[in-house]
């Protein structure tokens, strides 16, 4: 699904270079459940970035299913965005004066295809994600836990092979999240490779596989694992 | 083409801050209505300055005697100069004059003379003409005609008279035809009554004259040959200012004027009027565009700075959208069909307003003879044209906000709040 060789990745900020990800290197395969950890400021919101070609990085290499996803023009970058991946926020970043509808529909205006034909297939999506009578709702109307869902749903109708999660729980209360991480191993079982950031251990834990980044390095990539039961585990 | 999101989306936006919307609108509507009121001043004025001028040709000269200043030939200085009937033999064999027409004024030049029916009487400028001289300033008739060859011919007593002379001689709604009026003491046959096409001071003078045939006026008042004056139209083709040249070389040497003598025959030449009235209204219309343009810009220079403002408030808006698929076309297309709207609307309002203003003038203007304003015209191409510019500059001032927020980074635009 996607590999990383040696990613480096620095921030100028005035006269100081600051060096966020150091020589990165992890593979994640395709169906993988995969979370990357770390405490704040370790670089993994900056790798999940780099990751969603949101962001560049310095020198190494970021191999994209074939692709290496190195200086690409933004049109090409927009159109990968657009059909291999999905994003969810912590924020959710739905846009507030479109309705849930309208905001589930928006990767497909970017295809181009039609209203009608995109509110049909957005229809399905908030179906999927239990929102189908808040079709007609703006985010405003909505608890943070339907927001949520709302992004979920945006975030699969591109059909995308790759899901990235970035704190998709961080504003979220514990009952809400498990649900919000219910969804998204759902939507692994489908085949979708999901990777979540996350400071949450037990977000983590919902995963088969950790990935731990301290001051920008790799410190544990640890194989698959069955992390379900450990969660069932926790109080 | 045609997708609702769009229009409900640059909906969305535009509401989204009402005041600023309205007041930028509002810099757009004005400036489009500063536009027409300038080209419908110019336009009025020009409608002002033709309804002066209207049935008047424009290939006009006039030429009198006046007195040498120069000897000449034997002859001293001082002396005056006399038109004769002569001079129209002469005059006529110039190739470039189409009309030519002897003119004298019963009294003398602005003398006006004593004109009476029954019980009234006032005074009115008599002038005695040929039939020709309807081709040198057009009338429309109330009743009757203007003098023709008959009359000519016969020298009968004959009058045509302008609708201020008949309005002050005849009673309301009286037909003057057949009526006789009395000039200087002499009765003369009314067989027209002229209706003047020009306005203004010309107009109220047509109005206030008295034709007769020249033939008349020359026995009965005892005139001899003389010509107070000659009224003529160039032929189309030939340049105003050597057709002057040459009706004054032709009357200098039949009346053994110096060549030098500039004072001796005096002169007034329309092709320069309106040479320089057209060059006029010319200037007129080139600062109603000029100023009403810069207003016009100082308006779309005020979309493109609340653009720019718009962008920077939607930059995380626009960082979701791009983390979604949207290309940076997509971007650009988005701001600049919302500026290209709001300039649009803004405008077709002004348009609106414009029209309504002009309306209004032209309700004001239209029986307003003593000013030099006509009602205003501004054709559908020039409304088209400004709607065009319109187009343009709502397209100009989403350029830079537009490439402003393509240029945003993804990652920079989506952790903006």
């Amino acid at each position: 699904m996607l590999r990383l060789d040696k990613v480096n990745k620095y921030y100028r900020v005035g006269t100081h270079s600051l060096h966020v990800l150091r020589d990165v290197d992890f593979e994640v395969a395709d169906g993988e459940f995969v979370a990357i950890m770390g405490a704040s400021g370790s670089g993994k919101s900056t790798l999940l970035n780099i990751l969603g070609i949101l962001d560049d990085y310095d020198s190494g290499e970021y191999w994209l299913g074939d692709t290496l996803i190195r200086s690409l023009s933004e049109k090409k970058a927009a159109n990968y965005r657009n059909r291999f991946i999905g994003f969810v926020f912590q924020s959710f970043n739905l846009l507030p004066f479109k309705t849930a509808l309208e905001n589930v529909a928006l990767p497909l205006y970017y295809q181009g295809i039609s209203r009608r034909k995109r509110n049909q297939i957005a229809e399905q999506y908030l179906e999927r994600v239990g929102l189908r009578d808040w079709a007609d709702h703006t985010p405003s109307e909505m608890s943070g836990g339907q927001k949520q869902r709302v992004a979920i749903a945006r975030a699969l109708i591109g059909k995308p092979r790759l899901i990235l999660a970035d704190e998709p729980t961080g504003a979220l209360d514990s009952e809400t999240s498990r649900q919000i991480m219910d969804l998204m191993a759902e939507i692994n079982k489908t085949g979708i490779t999901v990777l979540v950031v996350t400071h949450d251990p037990e977000v983590a834990a919902r995963t088969s596989r950790i990935i731990r980044l301290k001051d920008g390095k790799v410190v544990d990539a640890e194989h698959a694992r069955d992390s379900f039961p450990q969660m069932q585990a926790q109080p | 083409m045609f997708d609702l999101d769009k229009w409900k989306e640059i909906w969305a936006t535009l509401r989204s801050n009402r005041l600023r919307t309205f007041l930028t609108a509002f810099g757009v509507f004005w400036g489009i209505v500063m536009l027409m009121a300038m080209l419908g001043f110019g336009s009025s004025m020009n409608a002002g300055m033709r309804r002066q001028m209207k049935g008047m040709a424009t290939n006009l000269l006039f030429c009198w005697g006046q007195t040498t200043t120069e000897a000449y030939d034997g002859l001293p200085p001082g002396r005056e100069v006399q038109f004769d009937i002569g001079d129209v033999d002469l005059l006529r064999r110039l190739p470039e004059i189409e009309w030519l027409a002897p003119r004298h004024q019963l009294g003398g030049w602005m003398n006006p003379s004593t004109v009476a029916h029954e019980s009234k009487s006032g005074t009115f400028t008599v002038m005695a003409d040929t039939p020709d001289f309807k081709h040198i300033v057009a009338f429309e008739y109330e009743a009757g005609r203007f003098i023709n060859e008959e009359d000519m011919k016969s020298a009968r007593k004959v009058a045509v008279i302008g609708s201020a002379v008949r309005d002050q001689l005849f009673a309301p709604g009286a037909d003057p035809i057949g009526e006789y009026v009395k000039i200087n003491g002499v009765y003369f046959l009314v067989v027209g009554v002229t209706h003047t096409l020009r306005g203004g001071q010309m107009g109220d003078q047509d109005a206030n004259t008295v034709f007769v045939p020249f033939s008349t006026l020359k026995t009965v008042f005892n005139f001899g040959d003389h010509v107070g004056f000659f009224a003529l139209t160039a032929k189309p083709g030939y340049d105003g200012e050597q057709v002057e040249k040459d009706v004054r070389e032709v009357l200098a040497r039949h009346h053994r004027v110096s060549p030098n003598d500039k004072l001796a025959i005096g002169s007034f030449n329309m092709f320069e009027v309106f040479d320089r009235f057209s060059t006029f209204l010319f200037i007129i219309a080139l600062m109603a565009w000029v100023v009403g343009g810069a207003t016009l810009m100082a308006g779309v220079v005020g979309v493109s700075n609340i653009m720019l403002i718009t962008v920077k408030e939607r930059t995380k808006e626009i960082g979701v959208r791009k983390a979604l698929g949207a290309t940076p076309f997509s971007i650009i297309s988005m701001v600049m069909k919302e500026s290209i709207v709001l300039t649009l609307i803004a405008g077709l309002v002004g348009v609106a307003a414009g029209v309504g203003l002009m309306a209004l003038a032209d309700f004001a203007l239209e029986n307003a003879h003593n000013t030099p304003f006509g009602p205003p015209n501004i054709s559908l191409s020039t409304v088209l044209a400004a709607v065009g510019v319109l187009v343009v500059s709502g397209a100009l001032a989403g350029i830079m906000p537009a490439s402003h927020a393509a240029s945003i980074k993804p990652i920079e635009a989506l952790r903006a709040e």
